[in-house]
């Protein structure tokens, strides 16, 4: 009988509690925004008006690189769950002018090759944190869709070798090739 | 970024909503003037027809207007859920269609009506088909006992609480049968719990009301109104603040009752969406989607304006009284309803049976004997 009643109290309780914590988060600030309609000025009035450069915090849009400021670590391209990045350095020789990054780490790397493919890309920003020059950001750019799938392959450096060749088509029954 | 979009619907919404903001204050207004006009249509009712005809004529335009009031309000609920939900989740919810997406309900609800009824393979068509409407029927009949004020209620029956308890339970079949018709297991499974946990809950449901009509003397709506006019500040004399403060048990013990007999959360089994897909309305599309929906948000306001009836005063209050008192007190209920339904998670089947059966109707015995003896004592 006891356990009844202390389990009446304790339900009555907790429910109270809960409810009390619903109802503070219908009074806090929204956590999400209304997407900004940028090339719809009039509907302004429906949304609710974030100013230019007040996104928030952790958004998460697309990346770019400052492929002056690289220095060819490759961090990014170890953290980067998806692997949507591709790097691919040259040692630069010792009798070459000195170059530096913004922040004037010497750029001993020559980066020949920075891919990110978008389409592949998670959007977890992770890459952006183990960058030591900050040349990999994110931007406000939200809308970039595409309509070919390749257009997602942003190239950032410079010396972009030639894509490689598509592998000649073989003949068309290995065994028969084979077994000849 | 820069893309020009035709943007139709920004310009439809922008018409739009400056008219429903104007309708909904309309609305409010007319709420309001509600016993003037029906007073000024009466008069006019008996000055030009024979009293067969005019008494005829208003309670058409009684039935009328009654089911346009409440055929309009689940389209309001519907957008007001999705805003508490929403902002008790940190979001937005709609904001698009008019003003902060008032219009959102209306054009889901045109998409609705366009979109393919789809019978099943294997249901049974002619029960598939009648379902919904059993259900709305159960929902909206009940409000013709509702009293908006005194002398305006569609129907002044003596036996109101008895008509009540019985329209609400044909919503149960209409579940059942939509379980039963659609040929789909997870159908079957939601009209099965849906009529166990309606069955289980008329119990108590008919309990407290018992309680409070014990206390009354009446089964007519109007009578347990009057009986909580008067008493200081016109509200003391509510039931909620009588019987030593055993109605306010009575009070909450309704109020379950009432969110299990409407199927709301924490008593959503019958439409548990991580267990069920949809429960009884699964392979409903189209309209007839819209019809469960408009029913369950039609039983939702009746049940909270029962409450308000029985426990609060109806249209009585400490300012003023009239429809529009009986309407926000109902809206506040509502709105109690739908931030339960963000609190609380769902109840397991034999948890729900166990709260009925070993929490709910013990008290609710409780509240019936005391107030049965104190009416007893009373007279």
């Amino acid at each position: 009988m006891k356990e009844y009643f202390a389990d009446l109290f304790a339900a009555v309780t907790s429910i109270a509690k809960g409810m009390g914590i619903t109802l503070a988060h219908l009074f806090t600030k929204n956590e999400t925004q209304q997407y900004l309609s940028e090339e719809n000025p009039g509907a302004r009035w429906q949304s609710v008006i974030v100013p230019e450069g007040l996104l928030q915090d952790r958004s998460r849009m697309r990346l770019h690189v400052k492929i002056e400021d690289c220095i060819g670590c490759k961090q990014c391209e170890k953290v980067c769950p998806v692997d949507c990045i591709d790097i691919t350095t040259e040692k630069r020789e010792k009798t070459d002018a000195p170059i530096f990054a913004a922040d004037g780490t010497a750029v001993k790397q020559k980066v020949v090759q920075f891919d990110i493919d978008m389409s592949l890309c998670c959007y977890c920003s992770l890459c952006v944190y183990p960058c030591p020059t900050e040349c990999i950001v994110m931007t406000p750019e939200y809308e970039f869709a595409e309509t070919v799938k390749s257009e997602f392959l942003y190239r950032f450096a410079k010396e972009t070798p030639a894509p490689p060749e598509p592998p000649k088509k073989e003949t068309s029954d290995p065994v028969a090739a084979g077994g000849s | 970024m820069g893309l020009k979009r035709p943007d139709l619907e920004t310009k439809i919404s922008n018409l739009l909503s400056p008219l429903v903001v104007a309708g909904a204050g309309g609305a409010l207004v007319l709420i309001a003037l509600v016993p003037q006009l029906a007073a000024l249509i009466r008069e006019q009712l008996q000055a030009n027809l024979s009293p067969t005809a005019a008494a005829v004529a208003a309670s058409a335009i009684g039935v009328g207007a009654t089911v346009f009031l409440v055929g309009q309000l689940p389209v309001f609920l519907i957008w007001f859920e999705r805003k508490v939900a929403a902002h008790i989740q940190d979001r937005l919810g709609p904001m698009r269609v008019g003003w902060h997406g008032v219009l959102q309900s209306f054009a889901d609800g045109i998409k609705l009506v366009f979109k393919e009824d789809i019978i099943v393979n294997g249901a049974d068509r002619f029960l598939f088909k009648l379902a919904p409407f059993l259900v709305l029927m159960g929902a909206f009949s009940a409000f013709a006992v509702l009293p908006w004020h005194t002398g305006l209620v569609v129907s002044d029956l003596n036996i109101g609480l008895l008509y009540v308890v019985a329209i609400t339970s044909l919503g149960s079949i209409g579940l059942l049968m939509a379980g039963w018709a659609s040929n789909n297991k997870y159908a079957l499974y939601g009209g099965m719990r849906s009529a166990a946990q309606m069955v289980s809950y008329e119990i108590p449901t008919a309990i407290v009301i018992l309680s409070v009509v014990v206390q009354v003397g009446s089964l007519n709506l109007q009578d347990v109104i009057s009986a909580q006019l008067g008493g200081f500040g016109n509200f003391a004399n509510w039931h909620i603040f009588r019987l030593y403060g055993l109605n306010v048990i009575g009070f909450v013990l309704f109020f379950i009752c009432g969110l299990a007999e409407t199927n709301r959360s924490p008593f959503d089994i019958p439409e548990a969406e991580s267990e069920l897909v949809a429960g009884f309305h699964t392979e409903y599309s189209g309209i007839r989607f819209g019809l469960f929906f408009l029913a369950e948000y039609g039983a939702m306001f009746f049940v909270a304006g029962l409450t308000v009836v029985l426990y609060l005063g109806g249209w009585s209050g400490p300012f003023f009284e009239g429809p529009l008192v009986f309407f926000i007190k109902t809206l506040a209920l509502v709105f109690v309803q739908m931030w339960l339904r963000w609190t609380l998670p769902r109840l397991r089947v034999d948890q729900l049976m166990a709260l009925c059966w070993k929490y709910v109707i013990p008290f609710a015995f409780l509240v019936l004997l005391v107030a049965a003896l104190a009416s007893a004592g009373a007279s």
